[in-house]
């Protein structure tokens, strides 16, 4: 390898290792360390001046009393369940929408399908906080929605929508839509038509075919959708804290309170490093059913 | 494939395109509601926009924005296009399982744990924050989704081209820039449009890593739709989304007229029948194939 | 190859001065555990047009990319011009390749693709637009010098391919499968065009095929391959006349073979017995290296067999059978018959009456006929 095809692998490489992974492991290592009234907020520090001596001291100070902390106070294994929880309903709201969308779309006019992707992309490259903010508006007390309702004489008094869980799952919804739409769409585009004629040729009702075929062959497509909403939802922050009220705990919005209100670093670290050990079971899932998907299609 | 739609599918498309653009359509309109109060309409106007194009602090914070965004997305795209000509081209090397982990890992990794990490780093090297560290991070994950999706063109991309190049006397450096880098381009573009929209958008990254002088505009809006709705939001929300529909529709336009374009000459040029001197030249080659013959004869006697 | 033919044959592999442009001396080249090319002799002359012949795998094509330099063998010596090209880079050999996906640039016109290699020499402006002229001209691409490579044509690329890797003027042409992805019509026509420009160039030509066809109608001499070893390298007439082994008989062409033990009968004479109830066959061979009792093949092709429904022919060889069908080709019909033995001979006859006149039909008893001169014996 030459100088030029050396420096194409290093200079990403170091700055990946730089900020990425170096960061990772001082979390880890924060999170092992014990909370102190002092800048920075964590004992020990590594002091490397000391030599060997400095750095077995280190270790020796290293356990795991914050992950024990966290197991034994109940605000943040009931904020792990609840973001579990939401993540798990959210992706199946998610899927009941996106997939007749997706659906349709893939069975539209091939002329008008650009289009509609386009439509289903617009919103992806909007801001995310803008997407968000606009439920505000609509589902608060006086907001546009209980404003419609009552003056069409539905109801007599507001409803209570914003600061409940109903209004994280409709952020949730309307803002991952998108990725669970994409992925299945590109499946059920690819699917051949005479499948489902063949099918039906060979005695299947159009109702039976969609369950034996069309939806079989988009597997993968659903499959990819729901890690695409799931993986991400656990650590979300901007829609609880701005739709969910004091009410509702999630897990990136617990690490963001103990880290800027309460300053308890080493905790705000163990919540990290528990939230990715949560995670790393659907990545890998994912990875593997990507790779699945690759292999399907050569 | 093209069967009218039934009328399940017309109504998913029309609520599922509702319910993604309702929400928008209203806030564009209370943009120009006259009234404080965001959900009573008072009648048109324009003074939200006057209030938020005199507001100071809006526009500083959308110049930082502006800047960091400029730099870390062509900073990334700069290093997430070496990674992938990494990944995809050199097959060996040490730590390459590392490496390839590194690059897809910040794209699953919720954004809460970025922040956090990159604060905590930036604090044990005692970096001061601010617009610079903001730049940092924001290429650091940004540099990854340059990286898939350029790695995706390079997979297709014919390696033989690059041979070719290499064939007719380039060095790796002169066919990388004179071949690759001419084809991948529409993808380090997306990867680049792709990268700057991240940065724009970046609300929990950049708030665990700016300084208390650089406040960007994701941060600025937060910290006031905090507390409620509020007009001016409305009108900054209406001039960002107005922004990228353009941007996209053009974008989506160009992009559609080229690969119609290229599709309608692909097909001119397999219609055109065999050119006439091509015609020429095979009626000579068979007459001198029968030279040819004979001379292979006496060939393969001799 | 064709122009002295009048005078001296073209036929420099046997002239023992003769230098050869590029030689492999033991050349191998490994993958891991799999061995592409085995110890591999080979010398190719200036001016020949030169076919590597294969089915796919059997290591032709990293043959012609190690001539290249896109891989370096793994033991033993490659020669271009008397040079050890080893460890030399593709941009720094006077080898040109053109590619199986013709690898044309699609962002630069037809042009800028023929200029591209130009442009890496030091050549002025003038010169290069010269020569990219006298290649389009070669290549009958005139009108066509401003597209870019997705207006153009499949046949078309294919020109601006061979024009893009001519234009340096190298010493020695690698074509990669160069008219596999034309359709069959198309390809016979370039097939001569190739033939047409390497002559006029006077470029030594090195192509990689699976198609013996076309190896037989363009090169001067055809090495044929199998599973990284080179089996027989000759001229097309000695290899389908002579071949030296039955996967070279059966690669190239259609025949029969028939196993059976070898009694040396006389002078240049063998007998080989393949059916306990049937007569031997005879074949005027040079009977050197054969024993009494050895196993053979004997290999025979289908046009060199006659079909009688009498024995009348006075051909020596004869062999009775039972035809079970008949595929009409328009000018040739091919018989395939079962011997009594049970072994399946094709026979391909010449239609010289119209169809109706033929008197041969399904069912008959037929006698197979042929010289003794006519087949060929194969050690195993």
């Amino acid at each position: 390898m030459n100088l030029r095809r050396l420096l194409i692998v290093i200079v990403p490489y170091a700055w990946l290792v730089g900020l990425f992974l170096i960061p990772f492991l001082i979390i880890l290592k924060i999170s092992l360390s014990d909370t102190a009234i002092a800048i920075p907020p964590y004992t020990p520090t590594l002091d490397l001046s000391a030599g060997w001596a400095g750095i077995k001291e280190f270790f020796s100070e290293l356990d795991l009393e914050n992950y024990y902390f966290l197991w034994t106070d109940s605000l943040y294994w009931k904020s792990f369940v609840s973001s579990i929880t939401i993540a798990t309903i959210s992706t199946f709201l998610t899927l009941l929408v996106g997939f007749p969308i997706a659906y349709a779309m893939a069975r539209a006019p091939s002329a008008w399908r650009p289009t509609l992707m386009m439509l289903v992309i617009l919103p992806f490259w909007t801001s995310f906080l803008i997407r968000v903010y606009s439920w505000m508006g609509i589902l608060s007390t006086n907001g546009f929605l209980n404003n419609f309702l009552m003056w069409t004489g539905l109801i007599d008094s507001p409803f209570h929508i914003l600061n409940t869980p109903t209004a994280v799952y409709i952020g949730i919804v309307y803002t991952y839509l998108p990725f669970m739409i994409l992925p299945i769409y590109s499946t059920l585009e690819k699917m051949d038509i005479s499948l489902l004629e063949a099918a039906e040729d060979l005695g299947c009702t159009s109702r039976s075919a969609f369950w034996l075929v069309t939806v079989p062959l988009a597997r993968y497509g659903i499959i990819a959708g729901c890690f695409l909403v799931f993986i991400p939802v656990n650590g979300e922050f901007v829609i609880p804290s701005l739709l969910g009220g004091s009410r509702i705990n999630m897990i990136g919005k617990v690490l963001w309170d103990e880290f800027f209100n309460n300053r308890d670093w080493p905790v705000a670290s163990a919540v990290a490093i528990i939230l990715l050990l949560i995670l790393v079971v659907p990545i890998v899932l994912f990875q593997r059913v990507q790779q699945k998907q690759e292999e399907a299609t050569v | 494939m093209n069967r009218p739609l039934s009328w399940f599918n017309i109504t998913s498309l029309t609520l599922g395109f509702t319910f993604l653009y309702l929400p928008m359509v209203i806030l564009i309109i209370y943009s120009f509601n006259a009234s404080k109060l965001v959900t009573v309409w008072a009648g048109f106007s324009t003074k939200w926009y006057v209030r938020l194009l005199h507001d100071e602090q809006f526009l500083d914070a959308a110049w930082v924005t502006l800047k960091v965004a400029v730099c870390s997305s062509t900073l990334a795209t700069i290093l997430g296009t070496m990674a992938a000509y990494a990944l995809v081209r050199m097959r060996r090397f040490p730590g390459r399982t590392l490496f390839s982990g590194m690059v897809y890992a910040p794209l699953v990794m919720p954004d809460v744990i970025i922040g956090l990490s990159l604060l905590l780093l930036f604090i044990a090297i005692g970096l001061d924050r601010g617009v610079f560290t903001i730049v940092l991070a924001h290429t650091t994950f940004a540099m990854c989704y340059v990286a898939i999706v350029v790695s995706s063109r390079l997979t297709s991309f014919d390696e033989s081209l690059e041979e070719a190049a290499l064939d007719l006397g380039c060095t790796p450096f002169d066919a990388f820039k004179s071949v690759t880098l001419p084809i991948i381009a529409p993808a380090v573009i997306s990867g680049w449009l792709l990268s700057f929209t991240l940065s724009l958008d970046d609300l929990v990254i950049a708030s665990f890593v700016t300084g208390p002088s650089s406040t960007t505009l994701p941060i600025k809006i937060f910290s006031s739709i905090r507390l409620g709705v509020n007009p001016e939001i409305n009108a900054l929300s209406t001039i960002m989304i107005g922004l990228v529909t353009v941007g996209v529709l053009v974008a989506s336009l160009v992009s559609r007229n080229t690969i119609a374009k290229r599709e309608r000459e692909e097909l001119e040029a397999n219609l055109a029948p065999v050119t006439e001197p091509a015609m020429a030249s095979v009626t000579e080659g068979v007459v001198r194939d029968e030279e040819i013959e004979d001379a292979r004869a006496s060939g393969a006697r001799g | 190859m064709g122009q002295n033919a009048a005078t001296t044959a073209f036929a420099p592999w046997n002239d023992p001065d003769a230098n050869p442009l590029i030689r492999f001396e033991n050349v191998t080249k490994r993958f891991g555990d799999f061995t592409a090319v085995n110890n591999l002799n080979l010398t190719v002359y200036e001016r020949e047009f030169f076919a590597l012949l294969g089915a796919s795998g059997c290591g032709k094509t990293t043959l012609l990319r190690m001539l290249a330099g896109f891989e370096t063998p793994t033991s033993g010596h490659i020669l271009l011009d008397g040079q050890h090209i080893n460890g030399v880079p593709p941009n720094k050999r006077a080898v040109n390749m053109m590619f199986q996906s013709y690898a044309l640039f699609p962002h630069l016109s037809v042009w800028d693709n023929i200029a591209f290699g130009l442009r890496r020499t030091k050549m002025e402006k003038d010169e290069i637009g010269d020569r990219v002229q006298e290649m389009l001209r070669l290549t009958q691409l005139e009108p066509f010098g401003r597209r870019k490579p997705h207006q153009l044509s499949g046949g078309q690329r294919q020109r601006v391919a061979l024009a893009r890797s001519l234009a340096k003027a190298p010493k020695l042409l690698l074509l990669d499968e160069p008219l596999a992805a034309l359709d069959k019509k198309l390809r016979q026509e370039t097939q001569f065009e190739l033939m047409d420009i390497q002559e006029k160039t006077g470029t030594t030509f090195v192509i990689v095929t699976h198609d013996q066809e076309e190896a037989m109608t363009v090169a001067s001499r055809v090495a044929v391959m199998n599973k990284g070893n080179l089996l027989q390298v000759a001229t097309p007439g000695e290899i389908y006349e002579g071949p030296n082994s039955v996967y070279v008989a059966d690669f190239i062409g259609e025949v029969n073979i028939i196993e059976g033990t070898a009694k040396i009968v006389g002078p240049d004479e063998l007998a080989i017995q393949y059916s306990e109830n049937a007569p031997p066959i005879h074949a005027k061979i040079e009977t050197e290296g054969f024993s009494d009792g050895q196993s053979v093949s004997y290999a025979i092709r289908p046009e060199k067999i006659g079909v009688s429904l009498t024995q009348d022919d006075p051909r020596p060889n004869k062999v009775k059978g039972t035809v079970i069908d008949i595929a009409y080709l328009g000018s040739t019909s091919t018989y395939h018959v079962r011997l009594d033995c049970g072994q399946m001979f094709s026979a391909q006859m010449t239609n010289v009456r119209r169809i109706e006149h033929r008197e041969i039909t399904w069912e008959d008893t037929v006698w197979l006929s042929w010289s003794n001169s006519a087949g060929l014996v194969l050690v195993k």
